[in-house]
């Protein structure tokens, strides 16, 4: 990541973010941290799709709040297009805001429900005063129709919608001040497998039309593979191996991105008895004292003493594919 | 059918809400045999969870009601049993695992005594036997220093761990069928391949017969012998497992198969989706229930429901036109 800022949309270096645990009632005194993230760098290009993948609890969720700052880091930097989003405040950062949205994981709690429709996609116009009342209908009815939704709909309410159709609404309201950047938060998680491919599907034909980057979170690594360019694999707070697409997958350096690779369950039943699988013992601890060095290391088959002593360097050790192991160059 | 010990035949159920009866099961029969593990394949609403609940009369009633069937079990019908025969049944011969552990874990009673329970209950063990059976459970599906744990409360394990409870707690009677409702849903990919691997090897060792209920065509790739593809309350796909992934006959099999990104994929290839939502049906629909979202549908589907057609060895697809061939069946 030593590059200069060749096509680098985003830039995000050393991003830590603790959430305070606090005790006591009147008198608040901080007792420890949640180590959500603690200290993650990576590149956005344009126009790519960076796939983060992990499983509940790895901190990707608040990385992408933190990036959009919706939580403001605890240390580490943000650059987007160039400015730094970590000192900017009030004004100046709602200006950068029109460039940077978010599509939410669960498309029930994410709309308003006294909201209409058109409302709720065409608040982000009217909270940046960029269009007139007028505009703003014209320019809703041509949103919807652009994720594939009637105009007619603008005047109903979410609740008369379907969870597909909801995350369709999702998509049109982020898209409305027409960004350059979108941070997708598990957006069909909650969605039935036939509706997640109407959605993915959307979101591919979105990018290409628009030239859209997207930050694309989620724990299911098979989707992640099939939307990304890129993909970084997150474990308890710290970024673990990040490569390309195809390299990822097929050398993948780092055991713990082996492991969630061989877990995943392949829908062919002769290729999936073929396989080698690497079963993990154990659960992932809590980031409330996350464990020394390494943070992977109690659950590593390949752990040994110096794991535990220092964090490993996330290092480059092919063109472009960053990892964070002592040991990953028996892999190569 | 003697070789089969469960079997299910013309199960309906509706359910009674404000806007109309929903048809939620509609005539489902099948055979479960000895020591298989049968998958059932369908998403949100298309009535498999609904299915497995009526067999062991689990569904509130009302606004539920099992309108039709029988379910055979070693030659007894479940659905005319006394409510005192089933309770006998029930948790003793066959079991169920449901999906989210933190719900169906009674969060004020400590491990031990929730295993105990069904032990004294069932078995008619004494506490003391019980309290060693169910540290022995414990450490079968491999929660380490069992004999401690016994007196931790559910918050007190994480998600996996309690969903090894759960097994525990359904093999605790060696019953000869166990019926898991999407057991590995809740859970992160790497402790559903932990439990699907306890999964393999207790079948392996018990030899009880598994139904096992997802949304996940990979999970069922990997754990299932036999599957059934359900949608809006019918069975409309029945194979051997290499055969319904190898020869997927019916278009919402196809589509559901096209939907899914594979890990191993090469290149880029994009998604097939399925246009539209799946149905509530409020009437037993006089046409294909898959009709309104099929790019196959032709005349006959808007006129007639088809039934299950055998097309192969053990293979049978509710579908009026073999879609490879463009050829009415």
């Amino acid at each position: 990541m030593t590059e200069a800022n060749n096509g680098a949309l985003l830039r995000v270096e050393n991003l830590v973010k603790h959430f305070p645990i606090t005790q006591g009632i009147i008198i608040q005194k901080q007792v420890g941290a949640v180590h959500a993230v603690d200290g993650i760098s990576f590149d956005v290009h344009q126009g790519e799709t960076l796939g983060l993948v992990g499983e509940s609890g790895c901190g990707k969720s608040t990385t992408g709040r933190t990036v959009l700052q919706l939580f403001r880091p605890t240390s580490g930097s943000v650059h987007f297009d160039g400015v730094d989003l970590v000192n900017l405040k009030g004004e100046d950062l709602r200006k950068m805001r029109r460039k940077m949205q978010m599509i939410f994981q669960d498309p029930y709690a994410s709309l308003n429900p006294r909201m209409t429709v058109g409302e709720i996609i065409g608040e982000p116009l009217t909270v940046h005063k960029v269009a007139s009342q007028r505009e703003i209908n014209d320019r809703v009815a041509s949103l919807l129709e652009l994720v594939g939704l009637s105009a007619a709909f603008s005047t109903r309410y979410p609740h008369e919608f379907s969870g597909g159709q909801r995350q369709r609404i999702g998509v049109a309201r982020a898209l409305a001040l027409q960004p350059s950047f979108i941070v997708c938060d598990e957006p069909i998680s909650a969605l039935d497998v036939s509706i997640q491919a109407q959605v993915v599907n959307l979101l591919e034909d979105l990018q290409k039309q628009f030239n859209l980057t997207y930050l694309f979170i989620a724990h299911d690594i098979s989707m992640v593979r099939h939307i990304s360019n890129r993909i970084a694999v997150m474990y308890l707070g710290v970024i673990v191996e990040l490569a390309d697409r195809d390299e990822l997958y097929l050398k993948p350096l780092h055991p713990y991105t082996q492991a969630l690779l061989s877990a995943v369950p392949i829908p062919d039943p002769i290729a999936d008895a073929k396989r080698a699988r690497i079963i993990l013992t154990g659960d992932v601890p809590s980031p409330v004292n996350p464990p020394s060095g390494c943070r992977f290391r109690t659950r590593c088959p390949i752990a040994q003493d110096v794991c535990s002593q220092s964090r490993p360097e996330f290092r480059e050790l092919r063109p472009g594919h960053f990892v964070a192991c002592f040991f990953a160059e028996r892999f190569l | 059918m003697p070789d089969f010990i469960l079997d299910v035949q013309g199960l309906e159920t509706t359910f009674k809400t404000p806007d109309g009866v929903v048809h939620a099961v509609n005539g489902v029969s099948f055979g479960l045999k000895e020591g298989e593990t049968l998958g059932i394949v369908g998403e949100s609403g298309c009535g498999k969870s609904v299915t497995m609940l009526s067999l062991l009369r689990l569904i509130p009633s009302p606004p539920g009601k099992i309108a039709n069937g029988k379910a055979l079990f070693l030659g007894r019908d479940l659905l005319s049993m006394t409510n005192e025969e089933m309770r006998h049944i029930r948790g003793a011969q066959i079991s169920m695992i449901f999906q989210d552990p933190m719900t169906s874990l009674n969060p004020v009673l400590t491990i031990g005594l929730q295993l105990q329970e069904p032990l004294m209950l069932h078995l008619g063990m004494t506490r003391e036997q019980a309290q060693g059976r169910a540290a022995e459970l414990l450490g079968m599906v491999g929660i380490p220093k069992a004999k401690d744990r016994l007196g931790d409360f559910p918050h007190q394990f994480s998600g996996g761990m309690r969903q090894r409870v759960m097994i525990a707690m359904a093999l605790s009677c060696s019953p000869q069928i166990v019926i898991a409702d999407e057991p590995t849903t809740a859970l992160d990919v790497t402790i559903q391949a932990q439990i699907m691997e306890l999964v393999r090897r207790l079948r392996d060792e018990l030899g009880m017969a598994i139904i096992w209920i997802t949304h996940d065509l990979g999970v069922v790739a990997g754990l299932a012998q036999r599957v059934l593809v359900m949608y809006g309350g019918y069975i409309i796909e029945e194979a051997p497992v290499k055969e319904l992934f190898a020869n997927p006959q019916h278009p919402y099999t196809l589509g559901l198969l096209g939907s899914l990104p594979r890990v191993d994929e090469r290149g880029h290839q994009r998604l097939v989706s399925i246009d539209g939502l799946p149905p509530v049906l409020y009437e037993k629909p006089n046409y294909c229930p898959f009709a309104p979202r099929c790019k196959y549908a032709v005349e006959r589907c808007w006129k007639e429901n088809p039934p299950l057609m055998a097309v192969g060895p053990e293979h049978r697809v509710a579908c009026w036109e073999d879609v490879r061939t463009g050829k009415a069946r």
